[in-house]
């Protein structure tokens, strides 16, 4: 502990020797990997990293990671992670949900934690489908969806899970999918270097209740049409020799355009550092639908105090100001009286 | 301000009348100032040496419509030169305000009693506010009281407009006239309150204040509206250094010391609710003891942050009152199954829903034992009065450091926000109840491997290791599913829930082993008992004392452990041929005790949101006995 030099880490060493129970060919198990893969990078240990989830199938995370873990309560994750994040500000804290379990049951605690700009990594697995109960609509789900809940088809107008963290003052904001684990690895990495609440939405298939339902946009056939990878400081760029990218109307609205017909310069430049959220919000709204060009990256990524450090701060300045708490003197520090 | 003092005496010609005891209630509209009046009132009394005890009451809005009965604010206060323990039955003086105040407190004044009315407030457009058909001062009502007509308002305005202050905010400062008045009457040292009101107030405010309570005192003095000021010297209580101390406050200081005693941390999240919301003020603003606060969103993530926090190695604790119980229920049952320490304090207030929520009741014995799904035991602590809520908050620390385990810590609106004299305790003598970390492997398998397993019991009190982040080579995953015992994986199998289900069990009833012999007061030879917990303690121990002054038998037992109940309990009871159980609630701990011993209790019950008197106990006593 005294060693100032992190010692160095394998993938091996954040494996637990639980047995991994998600279904054969789940979204999660890639992301896993992606995260297990990484942590040798990130120049972390493993006795300072915790891992808190609520419950889902995502929520069992915890359990395969040789870190201390919490596998705890549906939708609260958040708030308990805050609790250790606050109290320990030296620990690495990530929050692995579900988009039933983040945005559904525990959307108050989920939004908390991003303006409070908690030192969290929260890895929000949004499959769009409640999968540990077999298969009902989510707040992901789209309008429509056909489920053992709604036979009829859902009527509920779906979250934009990236729209709900910026507007909840989201200090970082990125997306990813399961199919690519180098982004993966590359968002997360991210998301752990900021230094906040980092919110990442990962795009994850359930094979068994909702298959295929990012297939029009990540499957290694369109993705190149349909995936626009967003780098910070550099013009919005995709489809086949980038012949696509991201344009900027007079009116500020975004939209979709044939570089050819605007040319290079009109493109937009993405600025990931902007203060300012609406562009962040208007990417993050740019596609409606799991058929048309979607972003991807990091979407905002802006320097805020974050919380617990904060609240250390004010720990020790307190003590400065005061010094060491005083029990007696405390008991004392109203009137008193003597009696002889 | 001495010399006002000595005036008084020389101008009345005879020293202040000793009196052993007085009551007074103050009553007055929710903007009139009366809970500030009642506690100045209590802290002159304090220093001057008397014993006390207060009950302040409250409306549940801020602001009621002035004037009304529903906006009436009241501070009853019990100063005595002998040792007290109640609020007082029936005030021996009502200073009512204004009509309202009149008509929402007179019929609780002791027959004869001393009424002191502000008749300035007293017009047809105030009666017609109050709901009085008629003048109360002319139809009769007050017929068999002692009235003191005093003007108030107008005396009050008379001393502050000279000073520059404009229109309504001359009339402010009535209350401090109110209190210079009763002050000369009780023959209170003035400094503490001059003193105070100097050190609170600034410019043209702390000026009329001032002359507002000197007006009021020097009315008092110089009027013949009263015979003569009276006394009530000060307690012969036992030596040491005394404060004034209110539960919540007694309750904070307690989690401080409880962290110091612990070496630990303390993390309180919270959200404010009435009447917990003070211990969140008042933790707050002691950072330089390591601690931490955080407002959280809701009810349910103030309990998941400090679960997380006691996670980290830190006391976690959460404040709270009835109806947040409820919404802290389900982390309180994962508190339970992953076996961390934690405190859930409860100062409880009428119910259910949002109920009575600035008026005591203890109708959450229930909920505390019982409101949680599955097999979810927990330890249960109950404070009995405002200074006792300090030793309680520690005791609930202890159990829940030793044991690893959640526990609730029941207070109610009546310590909450009533006081009393607190002897200083030692604070070199308070135990310590620090507790290791887990900081070895401590699990060897088959194979001659190391492991760190969680839940690998220590033998005598079934505690699991609490290993906390950042120690190398202890990381360990803990979670709401079933586990099997020793290595915490993640276990469904029939026989391991059963073992597990009882073993949780075990544990808690194991801390009995843990608690002090229960102490019985009053007669062990008689044939009737009272039992008691939490605030009805006073009320009990002044009727126990009254009934045992006419020579009749009682004894009492007073609960400070709900769960698990001490082991003695049930000998003790059965021992008695009759058992009475008073309780501000329907009979909860009554439930209980009959269901466990089989012994005949009989419930007391009251559930007005206000704390029982001495009288009704006595009464009730004394039915019991013939």
């Amino acid at each position: 502990m005294s060693d100032t030099t992190v010692q160095l880490t394998t993938k091996k060493d954040w494996m637990s020797d639980q047995e991994v129970r998600w279904c054969p060919g789940c979204g999660d198990y890639g992301i896993m990997q992606a995260v297990q893969q990484l942590m040798p990078d990130l120049g972390i240990r493993p006795e300072n990293t915790v891992f808190v989830s609520g419950i889902g199938c995502s929520s069992r995370f915890p359990y395969y990671m040789n870190t201390y873990g919490m596998h705890s309560i549906h939708g609260r994750a958040p708030a308990i992670a805050t609790g250790v994040a606050v109290a320990r500000p030296d620990l690495d804290v990530w929050v692995v949900t579900g988009d039933g379990d983040a945005l559904s049951i525990g959307g108050n605690h989920l939004i908390h934690a991003l303006r409070r700009n908690v030192n969290l990594t929260i890895l929000l697995f949004n499959n769009r489908i409640y999968g540990l109960t077999k298969g009902q609509y989510s707040p992901t789900s789209e309008v429509g969806k056909v489920t053992k809940s709604t036979p009829f088809g859902s009527l509920d107008m779906p979250f934009n899970p990236l729209s709900v963290a910026i507007g909840a003052e989201a200090t970082f904001v990125a997306r990813t999918h399961d199919l690519d684990r180098k982004h993966m690895m590359k968002v997360f990495k991210a998301a752990h270097e900021h230094r906040g609440a980092s919110f990442v939405e990962i795009f994850q298939n359930c094979n068994v209740f909702n298959d295929g339902a990012f297939d029009d946009i990540t499957r290694r056939e369109v993705r190149d049409e349909m995936m626009i990878d967003l780098e910070h400081g550099q013009p919005i760029r995709f489809g086949k020799d980038g012949h696509k990218g991201v344009m900027m109307r007079s009116d500020g609205a975004i939209e979709i355009v044939e570089v050819d017909d605007v040319g290079e310069d009109a493109l937009l430049v993405h600025d990931a550092r902007r203060e300012d959220p609406s562009l962040a919000f208007a990417l993050a709204r740019l596609s409606h639908d799991d058929h048309s060009a979607t972003p991807f990256g990091v979407f905002r990524d802006v320097d805020r105090g974050d919380y617990g450090t904060l609240v250390s701060h004010q720990v020790a300045q307190a003590s400065e100001r005061k010094g060491p708490g005083d029990l007696a003197a405390l008991l004392r520090s109203n009137s008193t009286w003597t009696v002889s | 301000m001495t010399d006002t003092a000595e005036r008084s005496q020389e101008r009345n010609g005879a020293a202040p009348e000793p009196i052993g005891r007085v009551v007074i209630r103050f009553a007055g509209d929710s903007g009139d100032g009366m809970q500030l009046t009642g506690d100045r009132f209590t802290s002159a009394s304090a220093l001057f040496g008397n014993d006390l005890s207060t009950l302040p009451e409250f409306p549940a809005e801020i602001r009621a419509p002035a004037g009304t009965v529903h906006g009436v604010s009241s501070f009853q206060v019990h100063i005595s030169d002998h040792d007290i323990t109640t609020p007082g039955d029936a005030p021996n003086v009502l200073v009512a305000m204004n009509p309202a105040a009149l008509r929402a407190d007179l019929g609780r004044l002791e027959p004869h009693g001393l009424l002191i009315l502000n008749v300035d407030a007293f017009t047809e457009r105030e009666f017609d506010k109050a709901g009085y058909r008629q003048n109360p001062l002319t139809d009769g009502t007050l017929a068999g009281y002692r009235v003191v007509e005093v003007p108030m308002t107008s005396l009050t305005m008379g001393a502050v407009l000279p000073l520059g202050v404009k229109g309504r905010d001359a009339e402010r400062s009535k209350n401090f006239f109110a209190l210079g008045l009763v002050s000369w009457l009780y023959s209170r040292p003035t400094e503490p309150t001059l003193a105070w009101i100097d050190q609170r107030f600034t410019g043209l405010v702390r000026q009329s204040n001032e002359a507002a309570f000197h007006a009021g005192y020097h009315f008092g003095e110089t009027t013949e509206l009263f015979d003569h000021p009276y006394q009530v010297s000060p307690a012969k209580l036992p030596p040491g250094e005394y404060t004034n101390i209110t539960g919540n406050t007694a309750l904070a200081w307690g989690l401080v010391a409880a962290g110091q005693l612990a070496k630990l941390p303390v993390f309180l999240g919270s959200y404010p609710i009435t009447p917990a919301s003070d211990i969140l003020h008042e933790l707050s603003k002691h950072k330089h003891f390591g601690i931490r606060t955080l407002q959280a969103e809701d009810e349910i993530a103030a309990a998941g942050m400090a679960l997380g926090a006691a996670f980290s190695g830190h006391l976690g604790v959460t404040t709270t009152s009835g109806p947040g119980v409820a919404l802290k229920s389900e982390t309180t049952s994962l508190a339970i199954s992953l076996e961390l320490p934690m405190l859930i304090v409860d100062i409880q207030r009428g119910g259910p829903s949002t109920g009575l929520p600035t008026k005591t009741e203890a109708a959450d014995l229930n909920i505390a034992m019982f409101g949680r799904h599955g097999e979810a035991p927990l330890p249960i602590v109950a404070a009995y009065s405002p200074a006792h809520c300090f030793h309680a908050a520690i005791e609930a620390a202890r159990i829940a450091l030793k044991y690893r385990t959640p526990v609730i810590l029941l207070s109610d609106g009546y310590l909450a926000n009533g006081s009393e004299p607190w002897c200083l305790p030692d604070v070199d003598g308070l135990p310590d109840i620090s507790v290791p970390f887990a900081t070895e492997l401590n699990h060897v398998d088959e194979d001659g491997q190391s492991h760190f397993w969680p839940y690998l019991r220590d033998p005598d009190t079934l505690a699991r290791p609490w290993a906390i982040p950042g120690t190398p080579g202890l990381m360990h995953r803990i979670g709401g599913l079933e586990k099997r015992d020793g290595s915490g994986n993640i276990d469904y199998t029939p026989e391991n829930h059963e073992h597990m289900v009882h073993l949780r069990a075990d544990k808690i009833a194991r801390i009995a082993n843990d608690l002090p012999p229960l102490e019985i007061h009053g007669d062990a030879d008689a044939e009737l008992c009272v039992l008691g917990w939490g605030s009805t303690w006073a009320a009990i121990d002044a009727a126990v004392q009254r009934t045992r002054r006419t020579g009749r038998k009682v004894a009492w037992v007073h609960l400070t452990h709900l769960s698990p109940l001490p082991k003695d309990l049930g000998d003790i009871l059965r021992r008695f041929r009759r058992v009475l159980v008073p309780e501000l609630n329907l009979g909860q701990l009554c439930r209980i005790v009959r269901a466990e011993y089989l012994v005949d209790a009989t419930p007391v019950t009251k559930v007005q949101g206000l704390p029982f008197t001495a009288a009704e106990l006595e009464t009730v006593i004394e039915e019991a006995l013939s």
